[in-house]
């Protein structure tokens, strides 16, 4: 394993690892509640933040994670206020991030187009040890969130107005989750580009879900195949000379289409042994009785 | 000597509220005393579901007063007090989760910092039992039927354990076994002296339980007393109660769960 003798490739893999753990663990809650593109939103305002961060000489990780933070806060307030043409509002939104990064980094001195393609499509082997620390720091943070928080958080998204009647703080809990995907989606921007992070998210969820019954089976083998996916793509682009981002997220995919293909015929077997009983139970029915009988012993 | 009344449960007071520029409550006055079952009727439009909602909160009052359990509405926060059923066809969300998950989600209230311990365990245990879908407990939600969605969400507001159970439409689209399932259900709450608010189209299986009946209509009360005969005789004994939902297969099934 020659890979692991670089220090660069060293930083690549945890750092692909800890993306495959975090994004997915996020990711299923916004699945969760039907809104798997706001990833992919983020991202976008994300790119305004990684062009400031170029223009006022700031580290771009931090000023994307501050920029993706207010932006995922404005597009949650939408989600309140703005009931009638609340996908219009985070249209614009996304759209204006996406230009503003383009702009913002044209005019500052440091970035150029290659700073530009590393942030939209990753670039997992320029991580730096500095890089590293933020990485740390912010992926506990979501861990922290996604796991301590999980009863709570899949209350809310499961049904928004029996959480409210509940008693649970669900605009603080929904704009958790939100800053939560934000620091994701920074986090993730080295590893898969901020363009491809949002698949990260959501498609190891939909795989998953494709052989799972229960919430909880579906959060660990999210999380599994999101490991899994990172760690095999980052290898691959090592030996291959490919991108990382593009091969993490096909692997993803081919995974996600394996899965669907092996479940079809496990749930069409489980939906005949759960119609077997239900049949039993017709000719168990004592003859001569029936149902006006019935009703007049519940009244 | 006359015995005092329970004190007022809900305690809604000349309520307004509007659903965009249209007027749904036209100053409703709604009391629902400790222990008392009370059904809200009225047809599509008028209002009820809305005043029943307005009850939890959910929507925001124009005009009169609201308090529960004696407090007023902005000072309420012991919502653990109260179990709340949405008017809902799913119990499902965008992934996958099991009948024991989602039930479980009701329990929330009464957990700190949502540490499952073993009384929660067994309350939200209780909950599918009452239901009769304990053996279900590790089913997706995805794979139930209309009728056992319904069971699910009446256990999720039952494993909190609830002094006041809100309900809305429970039965809407509810095949009979389920129907008479809810019922039970809902007799071993009525019994423990659960207050019980809901919401009903008819009061089918649910009749012998329903103390008062309060009838909307346009948002305005037209009627609050006992249940009103039109509507009561429809689930009388020996009523020939033939349900659209009921198909053939279910009526034996029903026939098994009352003996």
């Amino acid at each position: 394993m020659d890979i692991l003798n670089y220090a660069f490739m060293q930083r690549a893999l945890i750092a692909a690892l800890i993306v495959g753990i975090t994004a997915p663990a996020i990711g299923i809650y916004l699945v969760q509640r039907r809104q798997a593109l706001m990833g992919d939103g983020i991202g976008h305002v994300a790119l305004t933040g990684v062009g400031l961060g170029f223009l006022l000489n700031q580290s771009p990780v931090w000023v994307a994670t501050a920029v993706a933070v207010a932006g995922s806060v404005v597009m949650e307030l939408i989600r309140w206020y703005g009931k009638t043409r609340g996908d219009l509002a985070l249209a614009m939104l996304f759209y204006g991030g996406m230009a503003g990064g383009v702009m913002l980094m044209n005019l500052s001195d440091a970035g150029s187009n290659a700073n530009l393609g590393t942030y939209l499509f990753g670039s997992i082997t320029t991580v730096s040890p500095q890089d590293m620390t933020t990485i740390y720091v912010l992926a506990a943070l979501v861990l922290a969130i996604t796991v301590g928080l999980r009863r709570q958080l899949f209350a809310v998204c499961q049904d928004e107005e029996f959480a409210r009647v509940t008693g649970l703080p669900v605009r603080l809990l929904n704009l958790l989750i939100a800053v939560t995907a934000a620091v994701t989606v920074t986090v993730a921007m080295r590893v898969v580009g901020l363009l491809l992070v949002s698949a990260l998210m959501v498609i190891p969820v939909a795989a998953a879900q494709q052989i799972s019954r229960s919430f909880a089976v579906t959060f660990s083998v999210a999380v599994a195949i999101g490991v899994a996916v990172t760690l095999t793509g980052t290898t691959t682009s090592y030996y291959v000379d490919v991108p990382s981002g593009a091969t993490i997220v096909l692997f993803a995919i081919g995974l996600f289409v394996v899965l669907t293909a092996l479940a079809t015929p496990l749930a069409k077997k489980r939906a005949r042994a759960a119609a077997q009983p239900d049949a039993g139970c017709t000719l168990e029915v004592p003859a001569g009785r029936s149902a006006p009988d019935d009703v007049s012993v519940a009244g | 000597m006359k015995e005092p009344l329970p004190e007022p449960v809900i305690d809604l007071r000349g309520a307004t509220a509007s659903l965009g520029a249209r007027p749904v409550l036209r100053g409703v006055d709604l009391t629902v005393r400790s222990g008392e079952v009370v059904a809200l009727l009225g047809a599509n439009g008028s209002g009820k579901s809305t005043a029943v909602r307005s009850v939890i909160g959910q929507v925001p009052l124009s005009g009169g007063s609201l308090s529960l359990f004696g407090t007023e509405f902005r000072r309420f926060r012991a919502w653990a007090r109260v179990g709340y059923v949405p008017q809902r066809t799913t119990a499902a969300g965008g992934v996958p989760a099991t009948v024991r998950e989602v039930v479980t989600a009701g329990r929330l209230a009464r957990t700190k910092l949502g540490v499952l311990r073993k009384a929660d365990r067994a309350a939200v245990h209780h909950a599918l039992e009452l239901v009769g879908m304990a053996d279900r407990a590790k089913d997706s939600v995805n794979a139930l039927s209309g009728g056992q969605h319904q069971r699910v969400l009446i256990a999720r507001a039952l494993a909190g354990e609830p002094e006041l159970l809100i309900m809305d439409e429970p039965m809407a689209g509810v095949d009979l076994a389920s129907q008479e399932v809810l019922a039970a259900a809902l007799r071993e709450q009525v019994a423990r002296g659960t207050t019980v608010l809901l919401v009903l189209h008819e009061l089918g299986p649910l009749e012998p339980l329903i103390d008062r009946a309060v009838v909307l209509r346009d948002g305005c009360v037209v009627h609050d007393g006992p249940p009103p005969e039109a509507v009561g005789q429809h689930a009388l004994p020996g009523h020939d109660h033939v349900h659209p939902h009921a198909d053939a297969a279910a009526e034996p099934i029903r026939t098994g769960l009352l003996t």
